[in-house]
């Protein structure tokens, strides 16, 4: 292994600036003569707005504009988008409804946007929104997920009864509904999959700027996809044509999905820079963030996992209801479909699968993509339902999933809900899991731990994720709006020194490192010589962005087009210089050599020769970069096993977590250290669905109750314990490196791993998440 | 406008502020320090700390008058003839950050936890980072990295 090449621990690059306080990130920004923007908020869930009076803000000290939904309307701003149409189970499009940036008539969850004030001082401007006066008309809300479509609960869009988006449907039901009557068990389970919020430690933030010189806009913004923001605001929402407006995402505070959406406030400001003649800034304070960043999650469910008398699964009978918040968010139609019911086959043979969703709207903030999207939900389903069905049959968890795995040899594998594994050995995985956790002493454990008066349970988690998103084909003709390729260019410099351009956000992952790596393997140039530059639109090749797990799969997989491009034209340059046949001279590593010679160039000489091309092939085009846009063939398919051991002290409820062991298969790993630390956050934000964090909308008001730190439990350095992470690399047979993606692994596997053991330790399936103290109390009590 | 006059790594300053004015604020927005960050209202995710004489303390929640006269150090304030503070090696190292968000915060958080706590185990850690988010790592990390930068501080 090279030294910082593919498989090495290489220290970030990235964290030398962020270690002196020196990042840059949008709210680090200042424009000169800029002004601050302050949203007027909806206090109430679901009202008419009846009047609107900004005459008073408007005249306030320092203010330089105020502006409603009229404004935007009167100016032709198109309102936000929802980016994939999902098909209705009877054939009809998903109903989406209107989404104005700022509202028209009415609002529909509380920290819907009404008005923007913009002042010379973020103090004015607050002040000033104080001023503005809205007279509403309080209608009852809908903020319960399962309720949403009875008779009786309040529709929120007009045109939309039932506040049903769609209903949709995955699978063989007749099938299923067979193998059910027919099976020798059948495992019932009923389950809500909570809220989450994502709570980037960044909030979202904004600066819009015109030039009238150039009649161009500027958008500074949180992102992890500028490319996709500017489409989407020039193309739907009409800021500026796309060649007019340059969106930068600088150093981003961790995303998570949530800054995947194109939101109102970056598209109001932008606009707005024109109108008042000068930069808006607005940064989101975390009270705003938890009311208005989308949401995660949010599913009420109902399965069934049917089997035979030899413990086989035949059968998986599944309805969810899902809600979308009070519109729909960039990508949410997807997330409850295409990346949910896609997943329920898990790791398992399970022959007839059959999935319904409602996705319906309720009075609370968007749900949209959050790490993992949609396979969380799947994961969590399923995984509990295979260890509940453990329990009931008297199997051992481990054997009951070893009996039921796709086999390595069975590869590739087309599931009953449409996806086509590429590989796997979930065997082997589990086996290597089972022996990091100890799980042979398990119950000598759980024995001493009774002595104690603490009762301890064990958890399995077997996941499987769809990541690499996607095939543009695949995905087009399932009702995605976009092509999900990325970009990339990879240019040496004269002197040898490497500039990679690339489509692929980062926000966290180390992409300046990984990447890298990958270059200076690649092309076998230093690591220290190799610069990855990203997150701007005037830089580099137009991008897709970062979510899905799709950076190193896709992103470096376009890295990889570019560097054989540039190794291609490379061998005709030393041919030539060399004075032999292109077809005798090889490559490897760096070195340009001619077969069977000591005759050799190094890359460097290599690019020097095509930036001072005297002595030249003729015809060949001067100069050394090359672009390359890589388009997936498949989806890539991490799995692994987790396994959660957990003490319950049942005088308080409460749960410590002593060991947790996760095996990972993300294919082929390009910096373990990297790797790991994905797996480290996702399992803590796995985990913090299970135990901690929950959006909570009052039933009756609609008020956020979870809105702030004090109210939404983050986990804490004192919640979680050091994890054991172990990798088993299968890689990927149809991507170039042979990787699949590790940046969900963790928020997927972990929530089943942990309530399969605290039901484990209570002998009670009846606990949902999070297993606060007080719930695990109660089912204690009742059990 | 007041003026509140105090030195910020090493170098006397001063600046008009208002009363309301947080010290957060007058870092951010006065002197350009912007490696401390804010990142909630409720004094939760100690993204903001900085020292204060010595002690770390949530700049979020420190009126800049009340400053006056002190000795303050941030995150840009902590290397030495451009050599990282041996917490931020450690930091680094240890592969204890990843956006970079929360990481000024938790290291001028864990440069006064091993201050008032020297050689510190895992469990003293995990505690004492009661007042300190971080979304990305896990802790894990950054848990290593906090044992190992007491280390090298020298115990």
């Amino acid at each position: 292994m090279a030294e910082n090449g593919i498989g090495a621990r290489s220290l970030r690059k990235e964290d030398a600036r962020f270690l002196r306080g020196s990042g840059n990130y949008v709210d680090d920004i200042n424009r000169p003569g800029q002004a601050y923007a302050t949203f007027v908020r909806s206090p109430h869930a679901h009202a008419r707005i009846e009047k609107i009076d900004t005459s008073r803000a408007a005249e306030a000290s320092g203010v330089v504009g105020v502006f409603t939904g009229d404004d935007l309307a009167a100016d032709g701003v198109g309102g936000l988008i929802c980016g994939w149409m999902v098909t209705d189970r009877n054939g009809e499009n998903m109903k989406a409804p209107p989404h104005p940036a700022l509202a028209q008539g009415k609002v529909n969850y509380v920290g819907d946007h009404v008005a923007i004030v913009i002042a010379n001082t973020l103090a004015e401007a607050r002040d000033a929104a104080e001023l503005v006066e809205v007279d509403y008309g309080v209608l009852p809300a809908n903020v319960d997920t399962d309720k949403a479509d009875a008779d009786g609960t309040p529709q929120i869009h007009d045109d939309i009864p039932g506040n049903m988006s769609y209903d949709w449907e995955l699978g063989d039901a007749a099938a299923v509904d067979e193998a059910i009557e027919s099976a020798a068990h059948v495992t019932t389970l009923e389950i809500v999959n909570n809220r989450l919020i994502p709570n980037a430690i960044e909030p979202r933030s904004a600066i819009g700027e015109y030039d009238p010189a150039s009649d161009a806009f500027t958008l500074y913004t949180t992102s992890q996809n500028p490319h996709v923001a500017r489409l989407v605001l020039s193309a739907f929402c009409a800021i500026a044509p796309e060649h007019k407006l340059r969106v930068v995402a600088p150093d981003v505070g961790g995303g998570f999905g949530s800054k995947i959406f194109i939101y109102a406030e970056e598209t109001v400001c932008t606009w707005a820079s024109k109108k008042v003649g000068c930069p808006v800034k607005w940064t989101a304070d975390r009270s705003e963030s938890f009311v208005s960043d989308a949401h995660g999650r949010d599913h009420v469910t109902k399965a069934e996992l049917a089997l035979d008398s030899d413990g086989k699964f035949t059968a998986l009978r599944v309805s969810t209801k899902a809600s979308m918040g009070a519109y729909l968010s960039t990508f949410a139609s997807c997330v409850p479909t295409y990346l949910y019911g896609t997943l329920l086959a898990g790791q398992y043979t399970t022959p007839a699968i059959y999935c319904n969703v409602k996705a319906l709207f309720t009075n609370t903030a968007p749900v949209d993509a959050y790490r993992g999207a949609g396979r969380p939900e799947a994961t969590y389903l399923l995984e509990r339902l295979v260890e509940v069905a453990a329990r009931e049959t008297g199997t051992d968890p481990a054997e009951l999933r070893k009996k039921n795995f796709i086999p390595p040899d069975a590869f590739p594998y087309t599931t009953p809900v449409v996806l086509a594994y590429d590989s796997g050995s979930y065997e082997a995985v589990l086996d290597k899991a089972c022996d990091i956790a100890d799980y042979r002493g398990f119950a000598e454990r759980r024995e001493e731990a009774n002595t104690r008066g603490k009762l301890r349970g064990i958890g399995f988690s077997s996941y499987i994720e769809a990541c690499g998103i996607a095939p543009s084909a695949a995905v087009g003709s399932l009702g995605a709006g976009v092509g999900l390729w990325e970009g990339a260019q990879v240019r040496f410099n004269p002197t040898g020194s490497v500039t990679v351009f690339t489509g692929s956000h980062a926000h966290g992952q180390g992409h300046e490192t990984t990447f890298a790596q990958v270059v200076a393997d690649k092309l076998g140039v230093d690591f220290e010589n190799v610069e990855v530059v990203h997150g701007d639109t005037d830089k580099g090749p137009f991008g897709m962005g970062t979510y899905g797990s799709r950076s190193i799969a896709v992103g470096g997989s376009a890295i990889i087009s570019a560097c054989d491009k540039l190794i291609e034209k490379g061998k005709k340059i030393a041919a030539h210089a060399l004075e032999a046949s292109e077809s005798d001279i090889e490559y490897d590593g760096g070195t340009f050599s001619v077969a069977g010679t000591d005759r050799s160039m190094s890359m460097g000489e290599i690019a020097f020769a095509a930036y001072v091309p005297h002595n030249y092939p003729e015809g060949l085009e001067p100069g050394f970069e090359e672009s390359a846009f890589y388009d997936p063939v498949n989806f890539t398919f991490p799995a692994g096993t987790q396994i959660c051991e957990v003490e319950v002290d049942p005088d308080t409820g409460e749960v410590e977590i002593i060991k947790f062991s996760a095996v990972d298969d993300v294919g082929t790993v390009i910096n373990p250290m990297i790797v790991e630390g994905q797996v480290h956050g996702g399992v803590t934000q796995g985990i913090g669905q299970a135990l901690l964090e929950n959006g909570v909308y009052d039933g009756d008001t609609g008020q956020l109750v979870s809105g702030s730190y004090n109210d939404y439990t983050m986990p804490r350095a004192d919640d979680v314990p050091t994890y054991d992470v172990e990798m088993y690399e299968t890689p990927c047979p149809h991507n170039p490196l042979g990787v699949k993606g590790c940046g969900e692994v963790g928020a997927i596997a972990a929530p089943p791993a942990v309530i399969n053991a605290i039901t484990d330790a209570l002998s009670t399936e009846d606990i949902d998440m999070p297993a606060t103290p007080e719930r695990v109390w109660q089912a204690l009590a009742q059990a | 406008m007041p003026t509140v006059s105090l030195t910020v790594n090493g170098k006397v300053v001063s600046a008009e502020v208002e009363n309301r004015t947080l010290l957060v604020q007058l870092l951010r927005e006065k002197l350009g320090l912007t490696g401390t960050h804010v990142g909630c209202d409720t004094s939760q995710c100690g993204a903001c700390v900085v020292h204060i004489n010595g002690d770390a303390v949530k700049s979020c929640t420190t009126l800049a008058l009340q400053v006056e006269g002190t000795d303050v150090t941030t995150i840009e304030g902590l290397a030495t003839n451009g050599e990282l503070h041996p917490m931020q090696e450690a930091f680094r190292d240890n592969h204890a950050l990843q956006c970079g968000f929360c990481t000024p915060g938790m290291v001028m958080a864990a440069i006064d936890l091993v201050n008032k706590n020297p050689n510190p185990d895992e469990q003293t850690v995990r505690r004492e980072l009661e007042g300190n988010l971080c979304r990305c790592t896990g802790y894990h990390n950054i848990v290593k990295a906090i044992i190992a930068g007491g280390q090298a501080m020298g115990g």
